[in-house]
């Protein structure tokens, strides 16, 4: 409500207001803000009122009965310490580094891999190179339900295949908290490599062909000139990759839900799902805001790299 | 790669009990699962499309001035706004799902259509603008003069030359809020509190919570909620590639 009437006016008043015309320049810079405020309002109010609030909110006191009267009085830094002397919080740090380093050298690789593959001339190599982009596409809760089925530890069909082949058809992948983690970041790697392999097999069309049969000539193998003609010359958009990998892993919230809400045993709780946790389902938005400040934290790390690896490549 | 998609169509083909292994390949089709989906589900599919396409509504009313704005004005601080406009992008969405909550019960906006669209929106405007500013940045400027020499003022230049020019960024742009939107769950799951407006996302993930045994309508569910992708993929393969590539560099 508040966004469309407070900036679709402002709009309106700008460009076909009755500005007196001894002021052109003026009526003009106006029209032109005109064009951008509709977005730099619902950018403060989507983006920089909740980074604020969160910060106000962790030294809040929110528990179901405080949160529907209103009343929310502050209480210093109880929140904090209450989250930091809680082991969960230790657990599901531990978990966000494992599931974010697991998923993206997972995810790189075989995106790689198979960006690499894909610069080989070969039918239907154009056709094939989309339809990889379905698993992406997909929506995520999707995705988990899916493989939540897959990897069902009695009727699931990974488990009757490794039985078919003799390799014990009896894992539970999602069930114990020992293999949890890995199937979640399992999975993960697979939503994750169309992503890789899109940008990868961008970056690597941009390697000039004279450099591959310079290096030809010069009797280079194939893994010697890949690693010193196409690795180095890749490095930018290698950087991109795996800060927007990291950007959108760290954060994931669906997939885990989907796939194990968070259990067994908390073994695949990370920061996000506390965060909710916390939130929306024991209803301590304090300390739900805690979590996702320390969340914010990471990503402001990660989206500081992002920028430096943008600029870097634009000049 | 793809066989999980596969065995998804191929699950949601096959009746079953949930107890017995399921074929490989389904004998004899069996539509009763994606019958018993859309009876239970079809209610979300069809507000998961009002959601997603009332987002792309909002984003790009939002974003194609601004990427216009953006592209083309010099105006003080317009660089700030484009860095931070890179920078939203990486705000974790549960982190604005806590803070949005409590403005939206204030607000009445908790289980409205309207709230849900502009939570959706939010996902695609920090990209759209992004996408479709570089795209702008590229008509040339003795088109947008020549429009201001034949007398079109600024709104006219924008809506008859510069968004005609910029139709694939658009799309593009457009394509993705839609997938955002219609495959958001996180802000479906923390801004309704009751079943009003429920996308097809929530509901699948609730349904799996209460039809564990019946995967054969959970499958169909699964597959009529992904139809939308593998639809856009087929039909605007070039759209959603520049996209993909469009969002990573600038």
């Amino acid at each position: 409500m508040t966004t469309v009437s407070t900036t679709v006016p402002a709009a309106h008043r700008t460009t076909a207001g009755g500005r007196p015309p001894s002021r052109p320049a003026r009526r003009r810079r106006l029209s032109q803000w005109g064009f951008i405020a509709p977005a730099v309002v619902f950018m403060l109010l989507f983006f920089g009122y909740p980074l604020v609030r969160n910060v106000v909110m962790s030294f809040q006191d929110f528990s179901p009965s405080t949160f529907f009267d209103g009343r929310s009085p502050f209480n210093g830094t109880d929140n904090w310490s209450k989250v930091f002397h809680d082991d969960l919080f230790g657990k599901a740090l531990w978990h966000t580094v494992v599931f974010t380093v697991g998923s993206l050298v997972g995810q790189f690789g075989i995106g790689l891999a198979l960006a690499v593959f894909f610069t080989k001339r070969f039918p239907l190599n154009g056709f094939l190179r989309s339809l990889i982009l379905l698993p992406w596409l997909v929506p995520m809760v999707v995705s988990g339900v899916v493989w939540r089925r897959i990897l069902d530890q009695d009727t699931g069909v990974l488990n009757s295949f490794a039985d078919t082949l003799g390799l014990g058809g009896n894992t539970p992948w999602l069930t114990s908290p020992g293999t949890a983690l890995f199937s979640v970041i399992l999975v993960n790697v697979w939503i994750g490599i169309p992503f890789n392999m899109v940008i990868l097999y961008g970056g690597l069309q941009e390697v000039p062909r004279e450099l591959y049969e310079a290096a030809a000539l010069d009797g280079a193998s194939a893994w010697r000139t890949f690693r010193s003609v196409t690795l180095p010359l890749l490095r930018p958009v290698i950087t991109v990759v795996l800060v927007l990998g990291f950007m959108s892993t760290v954060k994931i919230l669906d997939l885990i839900l989907a796939l194990t809400d968070g259990g067994p045993a908390d073994s695949t709780q990370t920061l996000g799902t506390l965060t909710y946790q916390n939130s929306f389902v024991q209803l301590d938005f304090g300390a739900g805001a805690v979590v996702g400040n320390v969340l914010i934290l990471i990503s402001a790390v990660f989206a500081v790299l992002y920028l430096r690896a943008n600029r870097s490549e634009g000049k | 790669m793809l066989f999980p998609l596969y065995w998804m169509v191929n699950t949601a083909l096959q009746p079953e009990s949930g107890l017995l292994d399921v074929a490989p390949v389904p004998h004899a089709v069996d539509l009763s699962g994606f019958a018993d989906a859309l009876a239970e589900q079809g209610g979300h599919l069809l507000t998961s499309l009002a959601v997603a396409l009332g987002a792309v509504v909002i984003c790009l009313a939002v974003a194609a001035p601004a990427a216009y704005g953006l592209a083309r004005f010099r105006l003080p601080g317009a660089r700030s706004i484009v860095f931070a406009t890179l920078i939203t992008q990486m705000v974790p969405g549960i982190v604005i799902a806590n803070a949005l909550y409590s403005a939206y019960v204030e607000l009445g906006l908790v289980n409205s259509y309207f709230g849900l669209m502009l939570a959706d929106a939010s996902l695609g405007i920090p990209f759209a603008i992004v996408l479709m500013r570089s795209f702008m940045l590229a008509v040339p400027q003795e088109v947008i003069e020549a429009a201001e020499v034949d007398g079109a003022g600024t709104v006219r230049t924008f809506v008859q030359v510069v968004l005609p020019m910029s139709r694939n960024s658009l799309i593009t742009a457009g394509l993705f809020s839609f997938l955002y939107a219609w495959s958001d769950f996180m802000f479906a799951l923390t801004l309704n509190t009751t079943d009003d407006v429920k996308p097809v996302t929530l509901g699948i993930y609730q349904y799996i919570g209460a039809h564990v045994g019946d995967w054969g309508s959970v499958m169909a569910a699964a597959v009529l909620s992904a139809v939308p992708a593998a639809v856009l993929l087929v039909l605007a393969q070039k759209y959603i590639a520049a996209g993909i590539t469009g969002g990573s560099v600038k």
